[in-house]
């Protein structure tokens, strides 16, 4: 098994790092290449980046971003929002990004994931799953569907995705503990790697998620000072977490 | 200045690979041209993408004739993941895909609880940590480093083949691009 990552997100919105509460409220908190250069230099294993409002005109403002993080930093990241074609997905690759996050797109249409991995490989599709209440939810996770979480996730996987991004819409944003039972259940569900997501508020919470999976993202608690990231890096490994040891250009 | 090559397939990440050589201070040029291939001081093989349409386009476009006369000549060639398994005589990957056939082994779909394998290993006996995205992996007697007994890495006279991305692999990725280079 590899070492287990820690992923900073960036939630993007007109070409800025924005953070809400439950997908609303959102405040600006910084450029996204000044913030992951912050999160990389603090030993971040990869980078999420969200584009939350992912209309058609966003969609060239995000892939500057994504090729400015690129050509600046030699780290991995994902990109979602707003792919809703392997085109999009190509495009988005191309500029540099090493993944791209499908949601609604993959739920209205799920060859879409097939079609993306025999493009670019399975380990180029991850499928983000908003989950609340056992069912999946769409826009940002304000519209329930009908479709239950656990079995969605599986499909996902038979049908090519390499990774499940799973956010809990009750834990985002509140600091208080991923929802650790739903991730198990995912985890045990499919034979790819999930991505824990919510509710990130303590170094413990993140060390608790990662007894269970093999990835967990952070936002609000490393957005507030992204120079902390190596602080709670050391008091993971601290909680008995071995992450991946860090070369001596880290500082 | 010495010119870099990096080989085009058509589905590749050539960006990354060429930022990260941009911070090394070396200039590349992303290219399918046979002759290109053959005259470059160095030539990377990148790896994004599935086999079977990476082997199409090289075929197609004469690179894959020029990988294997640089091969012969023993000129310096870098394979990155996709690019390293490339290299093989044959990958199980998409039903069977016949390879460059420069080093001895084959290609083979991972073999553990989660494939694929997503993030990062200490690489053995180099004891550095790299990042890895990748569900195929090679069995090869050319075998030069390994993480938990999987072949990470091969070496035949000139050819260096990573299964890990140098190019996302933070500083210490940027050092091992860089020692490559000054092999040449």
């Amino acid at each position: 098994m590899p070492l287990p990552r820690l992923i900073p997100c960036l939630d993007v919105a007109g070409g800025r790092v924005v953070k809400g509460v439950s997908f609303v409220g959102l405040r600006d908190v910084g450029d996204p290449v000044e913030l992951a250069q912050y999160y990389s230099d603090g030993g971040a294993d990869e980078l999420v980046f969200l584009d939350i409002t992912a209309t058609p005109e966003e969609s060239a403002t995000m892939t500057s971003v994504v090729a400015r993080v690129a050509d600046v930093l030699a780290i991995p990241f994902t990109v979602g929002g707003g792919v809703r074609s392997v085109d999009d997905a190509k495009r988005i690759i191309e500029s540099g990004a090493d993944r791209v996050s499908i949601n609604s797109a993959a739920l209205a249409d799920p060859s879409l994931i097939t079609a993306i991995a025999n493009r670019f490989g399975s380990q180029a599709v991850v499928v983000a799953i908003d989950a609340g209440d056992g069912v999946v939810h769409t826009h940002g996770g304000r519209v329930a569907t009908t479709t239950a979480t656990v079995p969605w996730a599986r499909e996902a996987a038979e049908r090519g995705a390499g990774e499940i991004l799973l956010t809990s819409i009750q834990q985002d944003g509140r600091r208080n503990g991923y929802d650790l039972a739903l991730t198990a259940r995912v985890r045990d569900a499919v034979s790819i790697p999930v991505i824990a997501s919510g509710g990130a508020g303590s170094a413990r919470h993140v060390a608790d998620a990662l007894r269970v999976t093999d990835a967990a993202l952070v936002a609000s608690i490393v957005h507030e000072d992204p120079t902390g990231l190596a602080g709670l890096r050391k008091e993971i490994e601290e909680l008995g977490v071995k992450l991946r040891p860090l070369s001596e250009h880290y500082g | 200045m010495s010119e870099v090559v990096v080989v085009d397939y058509g589905a590749g990440n050539t960006r990354s690979v060429c930022a990260a050589l941009g911070h090394l201070g070396r200039a590349t040029v992303v290219t399918s041209e046979p002759g290109r291939i053959k005259d470059a001081d160095f030539v990377i093989l990148p790896g994004v993408g599935s086999a079977r349409s990476a082997m199409e386009h090289l075929n197609e476009t004469g690179a894959a004739a020029a990988l294997r006369d640089r091969f012969t000549d023993d000129v310096a060639i870098l394979g990155i993941c996709l690019g390293m398994q490339l290299a093989m005589a044959r990958s199980e990957e998409d039903g069977g895909v016949e390879g460059l056939g420069l080093l001895g082994g084959d290609v083979v779909r991972l073999r553990e609880a989660r494939v694929p394998r997503l993030g990062w290993s200490v690489v053995e006996p180099w004891g550095e940590a790299y990042y890895f995205a990748h569900s195929f992996a090679v069995r090869s007697p050319e075998a030069i480093a390994t993480v938990e007994g999987v072949t990470v890495a091969v070496r035949h006279d000139k050819f260096l083949g990573v299964q890990f991305h140098p190019e996302k692999s933070g500083p210490a990725g940027l050092d091992f691009l860089d020692q490559c280079l000054s092999l040449v």
